[in-house]
């Protein structure tokens, strides 16, 4: 019987941690909200609620206790809140970079735009091809790009990364409009001139405006600052020409980014490239392409950090059962005469488990407003698709504060259950002998 | 020594408390273990013994552009310069793009220099002699099912064929596997013959993606690069040349700075865990504050009182703190395998070393109050309830 009793406790412990992960925000509030009618209209529901503000009155007789559980739970939360926070920022700037109405075109097989090379009369079918905007002159809205590496020292360990350097053309600024220069002026085409991202300058040294780098014996100039808000944050951008004759590549180029007449022609400007027979060539939007690069880190983290937490997780349960299991013995001969009086077993159960699913609140906040406070727009790069650094910045949005607040639940549940039942099976005699 | 059995006791005292307890701080250096494993296998990418004899020389610019093979003559020449081996970046891609693995063209003499690369004197033969052979580590064969005779076909994601194709099909003709069994994590490599691919590519023919010198003495490194340098200085190819260990400290800590990562992390969870446990030790021995009385009355001293207490703490923590590491231990080869080689093969000994250390403080830590209470406690106060 016991047995049954026990194994009907665990699965229904399963079920309450699946629902609340799985469960929408709306529907775990409807059932709080349900949970605290309950108690202000049914006689067993106000029952629950006066042993309940007992349990919470004595919570600064325990600080030290109660406490542990607060502070173990934000440390979980915490420690998840900011390593998703990480992958999230850096998915959203990547996915926030591109879009539908703008094309790259690369070499076929190519995954990466400094892997592909792209020779000049290629470059100029890509731009006449059908679905091109032009602009008032006639002239197509493209830009040739040659994207290569420069290595550079960083500013926080001094040690050299790789930057990506984008030789861009002329029509560039039309083609990205979302770039703003916030320093400086724009490159002009035909000088060794740079403007460097405003991530890019953040994570570099020596890229201020009037610096100089020297890159295999040619001096280039600092001339202006932009900002995008995205991935090409991290970039330098200068003359694709001059960057060919630096970097020896002749007159050919790594990818074409275009901008279609509207996001619908993409399927008939992909079509015309493919009836190209002179064209070997690949074609993405360039918010697919930036996407895509996204998802791999972006699920790494993700593993990573939900293996942390979960591993902290079995500590932080431990931690708050054995909190639990003292409130309830402190307090074992005060339920004891409750019980002794007529109150039922449910009322202490759920008493007990919404004193610790409290705490467990109070610790999910706390962790996730550190998280925030410490992590939020916190700059960091790591090497992107280029084998060059993309600069992003930590994201805790509200999703997962919501989602460290679920586990904060979860272990509060868990930590919460088995204490409550001890609390409500004692047997009354003995509970009230005990000293 | 001897009290061991009455400290054993009054840390069981409580069952169910104390191996929670337990849990949480396994939980703790189980996590340590897992973590600081990883942290030293970013860490040790700069510290290789294997290496520590090697110059790379990349171009100034960055490693993706490439040098002139007529540089390599010219290397060789330098004093200091045992030999010079070769290599380039292929990028090729098998069957997904998921199966991500680094294929490189590499000259004849590279597995002379690399000679932590075990490769069968026959295979090796077949390799010099199989214009298309390609070799690769004992890992990458377990992980594809690759055996010797297999054809590989791999996509190029920069180099295309002469005619334009992009699919380069190779002959396993050997598979490697490393000297040292920790380094398994470098069999996840392809080489395959520069020539072949030199021949067959559509561009970029006779360049070189970077140069591996190896040196007569490692002693000379720096003025071996510094001359090496100099060669090309003011050339339209300048070149950086350092040693191995030191590029592949700077190339690893582009990905992220772990130690960072992984120091914040364990901080967050080490405080937690010093409340935790500190708390269960302050309870366990306020509840016990008459029986340390009886102790001090049959004629335990203050000192030995504290040491009992103490001693329990740290007792505490080690138990839990070893049993962490070893379920990491357990663990890590495990996922290793899975992983492919990219994550560590076993908890270094380092970690074992600075787990135990922390396990010491941490338990000194939690334990010094209630240790000091238990010291200072009044005979007839404590046996009083008072």
């Amino acid at each position: 019987m016991k047995f049954l009793v026990n194994l009907v406790v665990c699965i229904g412990v399963v079920l309450g941690v699946v629902a609340l992960t799985v469960l929408p925000w709306i529907a775990l509030l409807a059932l709080a909200l349900v949970l605290a009618l309950w108690m202000a209209f049914t006689r067993r529901g106000q029952q629950t609620w006066s042993v309940t503000k007992v349990g919470i009155a004595t919570i600064p007789q325990r600080f030290g206790s109660a406490s542990v559980v607060v502070i173990g739970i934000a440390g979980v939360v915490g420690v998840l809140v900011a390593l998703l926070a990480m992958g999230a920022g850096f998915k959203a700037t990547l996915q926030q970079t591109g879009t539908d109405d703008t094309v790259v075109v690369m070499r076929a097989g190519a995954n990466a735009e400094s892997n592909s090379v792209l020779m000049h009369d290629t470059v100029v079918q890509i731009e006449q091809t059908t679905g091109v905007l032009k602009n008032a002159q006639g002239q197509p809205i493209a830009s040739a790009e040659l994207v290569v590496i420069a290595s550079l020292a960083k500013k926080s360990s001094g040690l050299d990364a790789n930057a990506t350097f984008r030789g861009v053309g002329p029509g560039v600024w039309d083609l990205r409009p979302n770039v703003k220069i916030i320093a400086g002026r724009k490159f002009k085409p035909g000088l060794r001139e740079l403007d460097v991202g405003k991530g890019a300058f953040d994570q570099f040294s020596n890229l201020s405006l009037g610096s100089t780098l020297t890159l295999n014996n040619q001096t280039w100039t600092v001339v202006g600052q932009f900002d995008s808000g995205d991935a090409y944050n991290s970039e330098l951008w200068g003359d694709a020409d001059i960057v060919a004759s630096t970097y020896r590549r002749g007159d050919s180029v790594t990818d074409v980014t275009v901008k279609l007449t509207s996001a619908d022609a993409f399927d008939v400007f992909k079509a015309a490239l493919v009836a190209n027979p002179q064209l070997k060539v690949d074609a993405k939007t360039t918010h697919a392409y930036f996407s895509a690069q996204s998802e791999g880190l972006d699920k790494l983290i993700r593993i990573i950090g939900t293996t942390i937490a979960a591993i902290m997780a079995i500590g932080a349960i431990f931690g708050a059962l054995n909190t639990m299991y003292a409130a309830i013995a402190v307090r074992a001969r005060e339920i004891a005469t409750l019980r002794a009086i007529g109150f039922r077993g449910l009322p202490v159960v759920v008493s007990v488990m919404l004193e610790t699913m409290l705490l467990a609140l109070l610790g999910g906040v706390l962790g996730a407003a550190i998280a925030w406070l410490l992590f939020d727009n916190y700059t960091v790069s790591t090497l992107g698709q280029n084998f060059s650094q993309v600069v992003f910045a930590f994201k805790v949005t509200p999703e997962l504060a919501l989602s460290g607040l679920k586990w904060a639940l979860a272990i509060g549940l868990i930590g919460g259950l088995f204490p409550a039942l001890r609390a409500a099976r004692i047997p009354v005699t003995t509970a009230l002998r005990e000293l | 020594m001897k009290y061991l059995h009455l400290i054993w006791a009054a840390l069981f005292r409580r069952k169910t408390r104390t191996i929670f307890t337990l849990v949480s701080v396994l939980a703790a250096f189980l996590l340590f273990g897992m973590l600081d494993s990883v942290r030293h296998v970013f860490s040790d990418a700069g510290n290789s013994v294997a290496g520590v004899d090697r110059l790379v020389t990349m171009s100034k610019i960055s490693f993706t552009v490439s040098l002139p093979e007529s540089l390599q003559s010219r290397i060789e020449a330098v004093s200091g310069v045992k030999q010079v081996a070769t290599a380039n970046w292929f990028g090729g891609v098998y069957q997904d793009p998921k199966n991500f693995f680094p294929n490189e063209a590499i000259s004849k003499n590279f597995f002379d220099i690399y000679s932590e690369f075990v490769l069968p004197a026959a295979q090796r033969e077949a390799f010099d002699n199989t214009r298309t052979g390609a070799v690769v580590g004992q890992a990458l064969a377990d992980k594809f099912h690759w055996k010797i005779g297999d054809k590989i076909p791999l996509e190029a994601t920069i180099f295309p064929q002469k005619d334009g194709s992009n699919t380069w099909t190779f002959d396993l003709v050997g598979i490697y596997h490393s000297k040292d069994p920790e380094q398994k994590n470098q069999e996840n490599v392809l080489f395959f013959n520069w020539k072949y691919f030199d021949e067959a590519r559509q561009f970029g023919n006779g360049r070189i993606g970077w140069y591996i010198e190896q040196l007569s003495d490692p002693k000379q490194a720096d003025q071996v690069a510094n001359a090496i340098d100099a060669l090309s200085a003011n050339s339209d190819h300048e070149t950086k040349t350092e040693t191995e260990n030191a590029f592949n400290r700077s190339f690893v800590s582009q990905f992220a700075d772990v130690g960072l990562i992984v120091s914040a992390i364990m901080s967050a969870v080490f405080f937690t865990l010093i409340l935790l446990t500190g708390n269960t030790m302050a309870q366990a021995v306020r509840e016990r504050i008459p029986e340390l009385a009886v102790l001090k009355t049959i004629g335990f001293s203050n000192r030995s009182v504290l040491g009992l207490v103490l001693v329990e703490s740290i007792l505490l923590i080690v138990l839990g703190g070893l049993i962490g590491i070893a379920i990491a231990a357990a663990i890590i080869p495990i996922l290793s395998g899975k992983a492919g080689g990219l994550l560590p093969t076993r908890v270094p000994l380092e970690t074992w070393i600075v787990g135990l250390l922390l396990m010491l403080g941490i338990g000194v830590v939690i334990g010094w109050l209630p240790a000091m209470r238990g010291m200072r406690l009044k005979i007839v106060d404590a046996l009083a309830g008072r």
